[in-house]
């Protein structure tokens, strides 16, 4: 018998889910999928100035075994189709940041033929950087919106949205 | 070498495959090549030791659909003495065939395919004629002027609605 | 075989079958270098070709210029190449002056020189932080981060933005030197200079780097000049060819600096050894250039008088210059129209990227990598 959102919510169910989400929101593996010029500003942010591994966020090559995918750049179709993919194989709970006008609406490349006009007409999105490209501080701002979001998620308590459940 | 000394050149060489010079109000002459013949003027562009036009700097495919044209521009270059030259070829925009200038210079093979892949313009003798930037299963050549946008690509629609 | 330098036997077993293999590389992969794809057929580690293909970020760049105008498409320009992307705005800059007989002004051609090597030297650093990245060495990648910051903060001084500029106008440039910016600049460059020979010390002279780069992928420089190779990539394989000093354009003529050739110092001329150590003393270089022009810009308005509506007169123009991947050449054919009628962009990574196919037959898998990462390619200037 599953124990995922059954419990009705007191101190102590409510502090394991909190538990829970705090350990999860302070190692979020993010997945390398920079595309374009937001790609260098993501790996800014990685690098030694503002440091993305304070908050337990490290780079990793498979989606496979990272928990975010921050879309870094323009879509384009002939990507767009791979982006799904990618998106398939990254394993539950997963969150998806799109960073930077390109990837959140097309940007300045929406007279293109040749462009997806948003990440999110293929996969959901949870958080929108705007900038082109987003300060270092942008992304940070929004990986920490990220895990604010994530915190609210329940897991053992019984109420709303059953957990991890993707559209 | 400037362009009209060249264009005297060619014209002596081969006569009425090389077509007139190019003199627009600005940027650079151009001379004008018949189709059939690029491939000849390009080898002797290339191992000509007057000329010695050994790198193809740029080639680029334009439409003109006022004079029903396409037109493929090469831009060589020679790096023993750094003089450079403009070559023009026109082929009709409705059966845009040429030949490729590969055998001269390598870097055609993927110019050409751009041009193939963005205006449609055949090259016979291209080892490996297909597309390039776009996927394979695009339709149309976008930089066609008479290009019309698909509104849609593998269920992907290509409009954004307007939030305002 | 000699394989990077290694005396390799390759033994076939009597009775063991082996089959070739096609793997897919990318086109989402650890590297820097943006979204390229590879399909690699391998005997084992042995690569028997490896063919590019490229398209995923093809943004149509030159389609939108006859759509935005002449002075629209300069923060398009910056897309084009976004690790050096001075060089690209000066590019469109220079070719619609060539199209309308216009003057530029010489301090902005100084403020214009400053900034295209600040961004050399910042695009350099980069090239050469992810090929240590690429083969392995992750700690030289946070060294390039770290200077690239500070080369960040000076160009954000100056123009407000960190990696897409768009300072350079058609006529100009954008905006004046913030007050104290010389002495600024030339403070970086003093910081800066020693520690490119901590580069050298770090990875330049390991000999694990040596050994996986030294006689990989040799290209000669008839090959070079044929594939129409371009910049650090063309000048490792031996010709001495710089746009600054053999097709002088802006105020480079009146600096001084050296053009470095490749000497297979480690190997063979026209290794991946020598496209790399190539970018460490072209480093040196702008240093040189930059401290030249930081001590004598000259006083003066930094645009030239440009009508709004900017139409150049019917005809087409072809410029080169020199960025920090080699030559770009852009292409404008005018109508007599505010908006362009055709732009073309030629770029080192579009030409460098036909030489993989034929430079990566018989290499090994790894070395795919070294190769990508020596030529410094970015997938926009392939793509546009």
């Amino acid at each position: 018998m599953s124990l995922l959102n059954t419990m009705p919510e007191f101190m102590v169910t409510t502090k394991v889910d909190e538990m829970l989400n705090w350990t999860r929101k302070s190692s979020l593996w993010y997945m390398l999928f920079g595309l374009a010029c937001c790609a260098i500003e993501m790996m800014q942010t990685g690098g030694p100035r503002s440091d993305l591994d304070r908050f337990g966020a490290i780079p990793r090559a498979t989606p496979r075994q990272s928990d975010l995918m921050i879309v870094a750049g323009t879509l384009t179709l002939k990507m767009a189709l791979r982006t799904k993919v990618l998106y398939d194989q990254m394993p539950d709970p997963k969150y998806v940041i799109s960073m930077g006008s390109c990837a959140n609406c097309g940007g300045l490349f929406q007279l293109a033929y040749s462009v997806c006009d948003g990440v999110d007409k293929v996969i959901p999105v949870d958080v929108y950087v705007p900038g082109c490209p987003p300060r270092p501080e942008s992304l940070t701002e929004g990986l920490l919106k990220l895990q604010e979001k994530m915190m609210q998620e329940k897991w053992l308590v019984r109420r709303g949205e059953p957990a991890g459940a993707r559209a | 070498m400037d362009a009209a000394a060249l264009h005297a050149s060619l014209r002596e060489r081969f006569g009425d495959a090389i077509l007139a010079l190019d003199e627009p109000a600005a940027g650079d002459r151009a001379v004008r090549v018949a189709p059939a013949a690029i491939l000849e003027v390009a080898r002797h562009c290339a191992s000509d030791p007057a000329l010695a036009f050994d790198c193809l700097s740029n080639q680029s495919g334009v439409d003109y659909p006022a004079r029903n044209e396409i037109e493929v521009v090469y831009h060589l270059f020679s790096y023993a003495t750094r003089h450079a030259a403009v070559l023009k070829v026109a082929v009709p925009r409705d059966n845009p065939v040429m030949p490729t200038v590969e055998s001269v210079w390598k870097t055609a093979i993927w110019q050409e395919r751009e041009i193939f892949d963005l205006l449609g313009v055949v090259f016979e003798g291209h080892p490996d004629l297909r597309r390039l930037l776009l996927p394979e299963d695009w339709v149309g050549h976008p930089l066609r002027k008479d290009f019309v946008e698909p509104t849609e690509y593998h269920g992907i629609s290509t409009k954004r609605e307007s939030m305002l | 075989m000699s394989l990077g330098g290694f005396d390799v036997q390759v033994v076939r077993e009597s009775g063991f079958a082996t089959e070739e293999m096609t793997l897919n590389m990318g086109p989402q992969h650890p590297s820097t270098h943006g979204v390229l794809r590879f399909v690699v057929r391998a005997d084992g580690e042995v690569m028997t070709e490896a063919v590019p293909d490229v398209g995923y970020l093809h943004r149509s760049i030159e389609k939108i210029a006859e759509k935005v105008g002449y002075h629209g498409f300069m923060p398009y320009t910056d897309r084009v190449d976004y690790v050096a992307a001075m060089p690209c705005n000066q590019g469109w800059a220079m070719v619609c002056e060539k199209l309308a007989g216009l003057e530029v002004p010489r301090r902005a051609e100084f403020c214009r020189v400053i900034a295209t090597e600040f961004n050399r030297i910042a695009s350099h650093l980069l090239a050469v932080g992810s090929m240590g990245m690429d083969i392995g060495a992750y700690t030289p990648f946070t060294h390039a981060l770290r200077e690239r910051e500070y080369i960040n903060d000076l160009l954000e001084e100056l123009c407000g933005a960190r990696l897409t500029f768009n300072y350079v106008r058609i006529g100009g440039v954008g905006w004046d030197l913030p007050p104290d910016f010389e002495r600024k600049g030339l403070a970086y460059i003093e910081r800066f200079e020693p520690l490119i020979d901590e580069y050298n010390s770090l990875i330049s002279f390991n000999k694990i780097y040596k050994e996986r780069l030294a006689g990989v992928a040799v290209i000669s420089a008839a090959d070079a000049i044929n594939y129409n190779l371009t910049g650090p990539n063309l000048r490792a394989s031996g010709v001495k060819f710089d746009v600054r000093r053999d097709l002088p354009y802006s105020i480079y003529p009146e600096l001084d600096f050296d053009v470095p050739v490749g000497t297979g110092e480690a190997g063979v001329v026209g290794d991946c050894f020598d496209r790399y150590m190539l970018r460490i003393r072209e480093m040196q270089e702008s240093c040189k250039i930059l401290r030249q022009c930081l001590r004598q810009v000259p006083p003066g308005s930094v645009l030239g008088k440009v009508p709004r509506k900017f139409k150049p007169p019917v005809g087409d123009a072809y410029v080169r210059l020199e960025s920090a991947r080699g030559d770009m050449g852009w292409y404008c054919v005018s109508d007599g129209t505010e908006y362009p009628y055709r732009v073309k962009i030629r770029t080192g990574s579009f030409t460098a990227t036909s030489i993989i196919e034929k430079v990566s037959r018989g290499l090994m898998i790894a070395d795919l990598i070294a190769v990508i990462a020596s030529l410094d390619l970015v997938a926009p200037e392939i793509d546009r």
